[in-house]
């Protein structure tokens, strides 16, 4: 006699664990994201059937597979109207009989090749991310849509249209051969970090609801170095890592912003700076520098810097260098001036920064304002510091940043300080 | 699968390369239409004349309307197609990579034939 309440349990354990492993080779198997997730959940509704009467299968997935596979063929082939539809469930059985593949390392495969297919840059990056969530992550669209601040139905419209592309411009399932592999990664990297950087600087508060992008960045930046260990992905996840690590310290008790160089350090997360910090000895130790792994190796240095005034600064500008060469920036040249005025100090550092703005460059970008207001203020020049802070309060749209902005502005002497 | 390789370049632009890397991309495209016929992806394809020499037709109040140049004022302007047969996007778009219009400065765009002729 079976238990029916511990079966009920144990299928709801391999639904959290499993489902989107065995999601993502239906897809493989039935060429259709709506028919994969219809038959996905057809054959857990099988499991809550048979397992009690039959007891729990030795291989649970594989069994799963199986159902959802048989019932979606079923299916097909009962709503058949024209020959065509008939011809597709023997098209699909067929395949299935040559290639049976449903466990192992192929089902690993098969994550991978629904991670490429979410990301393909014949989609929007926008359904990228929330296809991505979605199906990989298997988030629901309310979440999705809540965490996003985007209303549920624009949220589902988009992912409806996505799969609609997919469907018509025959976006392939598969994952990039080797030529295709390094700018297709930089797309799937893209969208990870973009949803990370949505958690990041999104505001607290009353969020409890909202789902933690952040933590859902780093599992799915987890997933991809554990099927696909190519140093930029090693390197993305090292990064993400590092910054999530400052998490605690970034806000004040009430919400307001606290800068790098004032922030607690006893409160940044020891693990993961470990865990990132070993990320990116790994990803160097394969000698192909990308811009993700430069970007962690900086967030390294501030990391295993004990105080803020024992930050290797020259190190990060060295890295900053390499940074330019690899991805050449406007943004990433702003960084390295603050860098440079924390190693030459200030004059040298505006110098950098009034040249990028001379170009033209950045001129309604609120940090490359703040910045500059920054290091008027510190060489005593009141006036131009002043005006640069109202630039960047022109430009500033986050409330915590323009508080902060706000602050420094308050806080400047009314003269300009002489010597 | 058929899709419809729309290859569109700035017409004003092409004229201001000079006449040796015209004739260079020129010559690098035969060498794509050979390859692309020889991999027996190709179904039709053909170069335009310049949008200049388009007519376009409308209707309005139930009447024929018609005007010289293309449909639309573009930046770039539609100069010639391929139509190939493809397992799937990807393979489209890596054929569509090799299009020389790129190397020029212009764009290829690749839209899925619906349905169209079977020869």
């Amino acid at each position: 006699m079976t238990d029916a309440g511990g079966i009920a349990a144990t299928i709801d354990a391999i639904y959290r664990s499993e489902s989107r492993r065995i999601f993502a080779t239906l897809i493989r198997l039935l060429g259709d994201f709506d028919v994969a997730e219809e038959a996905l959940h057809d054959a857990f509704r099988a499991a809550l059937e048979r397992w009690p009467r039959d007891g729990v299968p030795a291989n649970p997935r594989a069994w799963l597979v199986s159902a959802g596979r048989f019932k979606a063929i079923d299916g097909i082939r009962r709503r058949a109207r024209f020959r065509a539809l008939d011809d597709f469930a023997d098209e699909v059985e067929g395949i299935v009989d040559e290639t049976v593949r449903f466990d192992g390392d192929d089902i690993e495969d098969d994550r991978l090749r629904l991670i490429f297919t979410c990301c393909h840059p014949a989609l929007s990056p926008d359904a990228q991310v929330a296809l991505t969530l979605r199906e990989v992550c298997g988030l629901t669209t309310e979440a999705i849509a809540q965490a996003f601040l985007t209303a549920a139905p624009t949220l589902a419209q988009r992912i409806v249209r996505a799969k609609g592309k997919i469907r018509d411009a025959r976006i392939p399932y598969e994952v990039p051969g080797p030529n295709e592999l390094a700018p297709r990664l930089g797309s799937v990297l893209r969208v990870i970090y973009l949803v990370f950087n949505e958690g990041y600087s999104a505001s607290s508060g009353p969020a409890l609801m909202r789902v933690d992008l952040s933590a859902e960045a780093i599992r799915l930046g987890r997933l991809l170095v554990a099927l696909l260990p190519d140093p930029e992905a090693i390197g993305l996840l090292a990064l993400m890592l590092l910054q999530e690590s400052r998490r605690a310290a970034r806000m004040s008790a009430d919400g307001e912003i606290v800068l790098l160089d004032e922030q607690d350090r006893s409160r940044w997360n020891r693990e993961q700076i470990a865990e990132g910090s070993e990320l990116v000895r790994q990803a160097f130790g394969s000698r192909s520098f990308g811009p993700y792994t430069l970007q962690a190796a900086i967030a390294r240095v501030h990391a295993t810097a004990v105080r803020s005034d024992a930050t290797d600064w020259s190190e990060i500008v060295a890295i900053y260098d390499l940074l330019l060469r690899v991805e050449p920036s406007p943004v990433v040249e702003l960084n390295r001036a603050v860098a440079v005025a924390m190693r030459d100090g200030p004059v040298a550092g505006l110098a950098l920064v009034d040249a990028i703005l001379a170009r033209g460059d950045l001129v309604d970008y609120h940090l490359m304002h703040a910045t500059r207001a920054d290091l008027c203020r510190r060489l005593g020049d009141a006036t131009a510091a002043r005006t640069s802070y109202a630039r960047a309060l022109a430009l500033a749209r986050q409330a915590p940043e323009r508080r902060f902005l706000q602050r420094r502005l308050a806080e400047l002497p009314d003269r300009t300080v002489a010597d | 699968m058929q899709y419809l390789l729309l290859c569109c370049f700035n017409e004003d632009r092409w004229q201001k390369i000079p006449e040796s890397e015209r004739n260079r991309i020129m010559q690098e495209y035969g060498e794509f239409q050979q390859n692309l016929a020889a991999s027996g992806r190709y179904r039709a394809g053909a170069k335009l004349g310049s949008s200049a020499t388009a007519t376009t037709l409308r209707e309005q109040a139930g009447k024929p309307v018609i005007t010289d140049g293309p449909f639309a004022e573009t930046k770039e302007q539609l100069g010639g197609y391929h139509l190939v047969d493809c397992a799937d996007l990807d393979e489209a778009i890596a054929i569509a990579r090799r299009i020389p219009t790129l190397r020029a400065g212009g764009a290829v765009e690749v839209r899925p034939v619906e349905f169209g002729h079977r020869e």
